[in-house]
């Protein structure tokens, strides 16, 4: 029962298999059976949200999560976010154009944090974006270039869709 | 750091949880959202022999509003916060959850799981005592337990659940009519576990709850300020009364006295926020 077992996700698209014992955590799972290594981690008790990652649609500590739990689920990763090798997501061109990330540890977990935010509330005060932010932690920024690019993002995002008449391409 | 190895199962319905927990050492662990039990798990804090999965247990995450508002085990707490069964119902229970963790956390972290960890400073067990509420338990042979929060609560991380129990759900009874509510917790920062904080509830005719956290071994209602506050007296009286009866321990967040202080204020802004505060 404690040996290694298949664990099958559809991870940004893509159906994956890795084995995986019960103990391992989900951000190893990602990150050393499936070879995606933008999900850091941090802290690996719930405090920092480095390995934030949507499972099943809504977020998730990939540190306090066991990778048996998402057999069958289907996963985001911050690979998932651009919508082309050669183009990044709004979110990301905004980090950059604001300073929103220094070292850069925090910052996969901060841009998933933040498009979960923007497909829930494509107009968010800045309370909404700090509330939904606070499990995320950067020790280098401040957050104010962080708030300040989700801000950015939001307002291009909803350029984006008002000019495309549909719903924001994320 | 990771995980010492474990045994796994993940039980298909509860009465398999329940057979597998009785089949088990003492030392075998229930995982539901994994927020409080996989941090342990990282820090080896928790070294189970067994971890019995019930995160894919088929209708055990679902709220039913009749008479009773009840929550399956599995109801994550971000689904208890967006439950329009829950806002128009339970309020009070809503208030709480905004000041539990955060939204990663909240999305996968159940209030089932909250309420077995029972931990001295979480919000859920004070709720529930200030609600009436119940915990529903399952043990083999399908046989239920039903227990008033006051008596399942027992100590730092302690509760009434036997080892061949698993919790099922959580009764919030109907609220007596004019029920008025007040939640108010100190923090260092948005998502950290309580300083101190206060749930009260009072309606007319002499209800009146005050379930305090952070500040006792385990969550509990001041009935002393309680009978005080039905009896009309002023709130800081009620808060004085709370914080004598609340027993604090000095640790890194802060000391007991600290503890004491901060609980009558969390007391005085509950209460004022229940319009409890001037009569």
């Amino acid at each position: 029962m404690s040996g290694q077992r298949l664990v099958s996700v559809t991870v940004n698209g893509e159906p994956r298999s890795a084995l995986a014992e019960p103990r391992t955590l989900l951000v190893d799972f990602i990150r050393h059976g499936l070879g995606l290594t933008g999900t850091h981690v941090g802290c690996e008790q719930g405090g920092c949200g480095a390995c934030t990652v949507l499972l099943d649609g809504e977020l998730a500590l990939a540190c306090c999560t066991l990778a048996v739990q998402a057999d069958g689920a289907t996963l985001q990763t911050v690979e998932g976010l651009a919508p082309a090798p050669d183009r990044l997501h709004p979110l990301q061109r905004a980090f950059q154009a604001e300073h929103g990330l220094q070292c850069g540890y925090c910052t996969p977990g901060m841009l998933i944090a933040a498009d979960d935010l923007l497909r829930r509330t494509p107009d968010p005060t800045e309370a909404e974006i700090r509330s939904h932010l606070s499990g995320n932690v950067c020790r280098c920024t401040g957050y104010t270039g962080i708030v300040a690019a989700v801000q950015t993002a939001a307002r291009n995002l909803r350029v984006q869709a008002a000019e495309t008449g549909g719903v924001a391409a994320s | 750091m990771k995980p010492a190895p474990f045994a796994y199962i993940a039980a298909g319905t509860a009465d398999e949880a329940v057979a597998a927990l009785a089949a088990a050492g003492d030392d075998a662990v229930v995982l539901a959202g994994g927020q409080s039990l996989v941090p342990l798990l990282n820090l080896r804090l928790a070294r189970p022999s067994l971890v019995v999965d019930i995160g894919r247990i088929a209708g055990l995450g679902e709220i039913h509003a009749n008479g009773v508002l009840t929550l399956g085990a599995l109801t994550r707490q971000a689904q208890a916060l967006r439950s329009p069964e829950v806002a128009q119902r339970a309020p009070l229970l809503a208030e709480a959850l905004r000041h539990m963790g955060h939204a990663a956390t909240r999305a996968r972290g159940t209030v089932g799981g909250s309420v077995a960890h029972a931990d001295p400073a979480g919000e859920l067990p004070a709720v529930l005592l200030a609600l009436d509420g119940d915990v529903v338990l399952r043990g083999p042979g399908g046989a239920e337990r039903v227990l008033p929060a006051a008596d399942f609560f027992q100590g730092p991380f302690q509760t009434a659940r036997r080892q061949d129990e698993l919790l099922v759900g959580l009764r919030l009874p109907a609220a007596p009519s004019g029920l008025r509510w007040g939640f108010h917790e100190i923090a260092r920062r948005q998502g950290d576990f309580a300083i101190a904080g206060a749930a009260v509830t009072v309606a007319p005719g002499g209800h009146a709850r005050i379930a305090l956290f952070g500040v006792a071994p385990a969550a509990f209602r001041a009935t002393e300020a309680e009978a005080a506050l039905a009896a009309g007296a002023p709130p800081a009286e009620v808060a004085a009364l709370a914080a004598a009866a609340s027993s604090p321990q000095d640790d890194i967040h802060a000391t007991a006295a600290y503890r004491r202080t901060a609980v009558a204020v969390a007391v005085e802004r509950a209460l004022a926020q229940a319009g409890a505060d001037h009569r």
